[in-house]
C-alpha cells in the first residue's frame, strides 16, 4: 500500500499544477499511491490522475475525506491571500484561511493515517514595517503590518499548525513561508498589479521587493512530500529589486499617490484600468519585505534555480511591455 | 519662389549682416571693394580648392543661393546671373548701380568660396542664412573635450550608456537596498558642502581597515544628523570603501528620507542587520547616542550622552571585528539648538522639534546649516576578536568596553576642540 497524499485547494492554479505533478509522480512509480485534490469549486482546468472531492475544508467533512481515503500525507495549499477573480475573495478569505486551516487541523489530528503535514504559508507572516530588519530569518517576529488582512490570517494559521506539532509531535510538519509568486501561470497579487498599464506607488517609498518562481515553489514542495524535510523554511529568489526598478524594467509608468489613503485611491485607479491591486500589497508597496533563505539552502538542502531578477525577467518577457519599453530599448 | 528670394528682394539691402558692409546705394561692401581689385576672377577657383579641397563648380553654382550674409549685394545678382556666370558681361539690376558687372561676378564667387569653406562634410544640409551650424557643432566638440577630457568620446558614451541602464532599470541594489551609483552621485554632491563650507579636517585615516568588516562608532551631534553624511563622505574619500550606517527606524518611517537612506546604504539599527554587515565584511557605522545626541540643547555640546544599551559593542564581538571610535567635532555648531518644543513634537511623532537661531525665524533659509570647522578623527582599533565566544553574552564585559569607547570618543572630543579653536574661523 502506498501513500495518499491530500492537496487543499486545488482550484487554484499552483495547487492543481502541483497536484498533477504528484499524481504524474505516482503514476511513474513513486511511492505514492494516489493523490486526492479537495476544493469548494471544481478546478477549471484538467487534474490529471488527481482524484478530485468537492467538499470544504472549513467544514468537518474534510475529517471523513481523510478517513475514507486513509490519507497519509496532507499539503495545505488553501492559505491564499483573497484576490479578485478568484475563488478567495474578500471576506471570505478570512474564513477560508483561518477556519479552513482550523478545520483541516482538527481533522489531522483525529486521522490515524496521517504522517506528515506539508503547509503552504506566506512570508507575509513577517508583516511589513520601518521596524523590519533587511531580511527576516525564520525565527524573527513580525514587528508591525501583522495586525489585519492577510499576513493576519498567516500568523493565526501557523500559530494552529505550530499547536498542532505540540498535540501531534509524531507527525512531521514542514512550514514554506513562500515569498510573492510571480509567473504568467500563476494568478497572483503582483500579477495583478503589474497587468496595470499605470503602477500606483506610495510616494517617497521604493521598496525591496522578493519574488518566487513557480518552478521553484513546485520543486519545494515536491521535495518536502517526497522526502522527510521537517521544520519552517523561507523560500525566496536571492537578491532584492526596487519597486521603481521592476517599473522601469517592464516600462511602464508608476503614478506616485500620497501615503494616506493610498489604498483607497490606488485600488480604484487600478481597476478601472481592468486590473487589481491585492489589498494585503498596500502595505508592501511602502515598506517591502525581504526573506533570508540560508535554512533553506542549508537545512532543507534546496537552491532556488531562479534568483528573483531572473524570476521577474522570465515573467517580464511573457507580460505585455509597458508604454515606455519601446523608448527604453530593452529587448 | 522660396523665402530666401522673396526677403533679399523685399527688403532694403544693407539694414542686415556684419558690419563695413555696402549701403547699396553708393559704394560697394568691403567684400566687394577688397575683391574688385583683383582681376583674376577665374582664380578664385583655384584658390577654394586649396583651401576647401572638396569645392567643386556645381557647389559653387548652389551655395550662393544660401549663403550666410557675408556678402547680400552680390546676392540678388547672383541668382539670375550665375548659371551664366562663366560668360559673364550682362547689365546688373538698377538697384545695385555701384556696382559693375565684374564686381558682382567676384563677389559671388567669394560668397561661394565662403560658403564652401564653411560647410565642410558633404553631409551637412546648408540651412537658411544666419545659422552657423557647424560653429555650433565644433563648438560642441570642444566644451565636451573641455569638460570630459581628451577621451570625451568614451565618457560620453560611458554616461550615456549608465542613464540607460538607470532608465530601463538595468542596475544591482544588494538585499539592504543599497545602490552604489547613486551613493557616489550623493557623496560628490556633498564634497564642496564638506571642503569648502565645513573645511573638513580628517586625522587618523590609516585606522580604516582597508578590508574586512569593522564597526565604527561616532558621537552624535547638530539637530540633522549630517555627522552621518561626512562620515560616510570621509570613509569613501580616504578609504575607498562604502560606510553602511545603521539608522533609528524613525528614518525608514519617513517618505523620500527613508528611500534615500536605504539607497546611501543605511539600514536599521538592530543587532540583526548589524551582525549581517559586519560578516559580510562590510564597514558598519552606528551613533549610540541616538535622538538623545542629536536632540541635545547646544549648551551641552561636546558632552556625550548614554552610549544606547551596549548593542553595537556585542554585534561587533559576534562578528569578531574591531570596533573603531569616531570623534567628530563640527557638527555641534551647525545648528545650534537652543529651544524644543516637546509637546508639539509629541503631537508629529518626532523626538523633538528643534529651534534654532535661525530655523523658524528664518523659515527655509534657516536650514541652511552654519559653517563650522569640522574635523573628525578614527582613532586606534579596538580587537573584539580576542574575546572568547561567549563574552557577547556577558553584559558586564559589554558595559565595560562600551565605556571603554565612550571615554576615548570624549577625550578625543576635548583634545580636538582644543586643537580646531574658533568654531568657525
Amino acid at each position: 500500500m502506498g501513500r495518499v497524499v491530500l492537496v487543499t485547494g486545488v482550484a487554484r492554479d499552483l495547487a492543481a499544477r502541483f497536484a498533477r505533478h504528484l499524481a504524474d509522480l505516482a503514476e511513474s512509480g513513486s511511492d505514492i499511491d494516489k493523490v486526492v485534490g479537495i476544493d469548494v469549486v471544481p478546478p477549471p482546468g484538467d487534474l490529471g490522475g488527481v482524484k478530485f472531492v468537492r467538499a470544504d475544508i472549513r467544514t468537518p467533512v474534510v475529517a471523513k475525506v481523510m478517513a475514507v481515503e486513509e490519507v497519509d500525507t496532507v499539503v495545505h495549499m488553501g492559505l491564499v491571500p483573497s484576490q479578485r477573480g478568484t475563488t478567495v475573495r474578500g471576506g471570505a478569505a478570512k474564513e477560508f484561511n483561518v477556519i479552513g486551516t482550523m478545520q483541516l487541523l482538527a481533522a489531522c489530528q483525529r486521522a490515524t493515517s496521517v504522517r506528515k503535514l506539508v503547509a503552504q504559508t506566506s512570508t507575509a507572516v513577517y508583516g511589513t514595517s520601518p521596524k523590519d530588519p533587511a531580511m527576516f530569518t525564520e525565527s524573527l517576529s513580525p514587528r508591525g503590518g501583522a495586525k489585519t488582512g492577510f499576513p493576519k490570517d498567516v500568523v493565526e494559521a501557523e500559530g494552529y499548525i505550530r499547536g498542532f506539532a505540540r498535540r501531534r509531535p509524531d507527525i512531521l510538519i514542514t512550514t514554506l513561508r513562500m515569498a510573492n509568486i510571480l509567473s504568467d501561470q500563476v494568478v497572483s497579487p503582483f500579477g495583478a498589479y503589474y497587468q496595470s498599464a499605470v503602477l500606483p506607488t506610495v510616494m517617497g517609498f521604493d521598496p525591496r521587493i522578493q519574488f518566487l518562481h513557480e518552478q521553484d515553489a513546485l520543486n519545494v514542495l515536491s521535495e518536502s512530500v517526497v522526502d522527510d524535510r521537517p521544520g519552517t523554511f523561507n523560500v525566496a529568489g536571492d537578491g532584492v529589486l526596487l519597486l521603481s526598478q521592476t517599473a522601469r524594467r517592464l516600462g511602464k509608468p508608476i503614478l506616485p499617490l500620497p501615503p494616506i489613503g493610498f489604498g483607497a485611491t490606488a485600488s480604484r485607479i487600478v481597476r478601472s484600468m481592468g486590473s487589481d491591486i491585492p489589498p494585503d500589497l498596500h502595505r508592501l508597496l511602502k515598506y517591502g519585505r525581504v526573506v533570508d533563505t540560508t535554512a533553506l539552502r542549508d537545512i532543507f538542502g534546496y537552491e532556488p534555480m531562479f534568483t528573483t531578477e531572473a524570476t521577474f525577467e522570465a515573467y517580464r518577457h511573457k507580460a505585455k511591455p509597458g508604454v515606455f519599453a519601446m523608448a527604453g530599448g530593452r529587448r | 519662389m522660396s523665402n530666401d528670394d522673396f526677403r533679399v528682394e523685399n527688403s532694403p539691402i544693407g539694414t542686415r549682416g556684419k558690419a563695413g558692409r555696402g549701403n547699396a546705394k553708393v559704394s560697394p561692401s568691403v567684400a566687394a571693394r577688397s575683391l574688385a581689385g583683383r582681376s583674376a576672377a577665374p582664380k578664385k577657383p583655384v584658390k577654394k580648392a586649396n583651401a576647401g579641397g572638396r569645392a567643386t563648380a556645381n557647389r559653387a553654382e548652389k551655395k550662393p543661393r544660401t549663403a550666410p550674409a557675408a556678402s547680400k549685394v552680390a546676392a540678388t545678382k547672383v541668382h539670375s546671373q550665375v548659371p551664366g556666370a562663366s560668360t559673364g558681361g550682362q547689365t546688373g539690376a538698377p538697384r545695385l548701380r555701384a556696382v559693375t558687372d565684374a564686381d558682382a561676378q567676384v563677389a559671388a564667387t567669394a560668397a561661394a568660396a565662403e560658403a564652401a569653406s564653411r560647410t565642410r562634410t558633404a553631409t551637412a544640409v546648408p540651412l537658411a542664412a544666419g545659422i552657423p551650424l557647424d560653429e555650433i557643432f565644433s563648438a560642441i566638440l570642444q566644451g565636451a573635450q573641455r569638460v570630459l577630457g581628451d577621451d570625451w568620446e568614451g565618457r560620453l558614451a560611458a554616461i550615456l550608456s549608465t542613464i540607460r541602464r538607470r532608465v530601463t532599470g538595468d542596475f544591482d541594489v544588494d538585499v539592504f537596498g543599497f545602490d552604489s551609483h547613486v551613493t557616489d552621485i550623493g557623496i560628490a554632491a556633498i564634497e564642496p558642502l564638506a571642503e569648502k563650507w565645513f573645511r573638513l579636517e580628517v586625522r587618523g585615516e590609516e585606522n580604516i581597515p582597508q578590508d574586512g568588516g569593522a564597526l565604527l562608532v561616532a558621537n552624535h551631534s547638530g539637530t540633522i544628523p549630517i555627522d552621518g553624511l561626512m562620515t560616510g563622505y570621509a570613509v569613501r574619500k580616504y578609504s575607498g570603501r562604502h560606510l553602511r550606517p545603521l539608522g533609528a527606524d524613525l528614518v525608514f518611517t519617513m517618505p523620500f528620507v527613508g528611500q534615500m537612506a536605504r539607497k546611501f546604504g543605511a539600514t536599521l539599527a538592530c543587532a540583526e542587520d548589524a551582525e549581517r554587515l559586519l560578516t559580510t565584511g562590510e564597514i558598519a557605522g552606528v551613533w549610540p547616542e541616538g535622538f538623545k545626541g542629536i536632540g541635545k540643547p547646544f549648551a551641552e555640546r561636546y558632552k556625550l550622552q548614554r552610549f544606547g544599551r551596549g548593542g553595537f559593542v556585542s554585534s561587533a564581538m559576534r562578528a569578531g571585528v574591531p570596533i573603531v571610535p569616531v570623534s567628530i567635532v563640527g557638527a555641534e555648531e551647525t545648528y545650534p539648538l537652543v529651544g524644543n518644543v516637546p509637546s508639539l513634537a509629541r503631537l508629529l511623532g518626532f523626538p523633538y522639534l528643534p529651534i534654532t537661531p535661525f530655523f523658524p525665524l528664518l523659515g527655509p533659509l534657516g536650514l541652511i546649516p552654519l559653517p563650522s570647522k569640522w574635523i573628525i578623527e578614527f582613532g586606534e582599533p579596538i580587537r573584539t576578536d580576542a574575546f572568547p565566544p561567549e563574552a557577547a553574552d556577558d553584559p558586564m564585559l559589554l558595559f565595560n568596553v562600551t565605556d571603554q569607547v565612550r571615554e576615548t570618543i570624549q577625550q578625543t572630543l576635548y583634545k580636538l576642540l582644543v586643537d580646531r579653536g574658533h568654531a568657525f574661523f
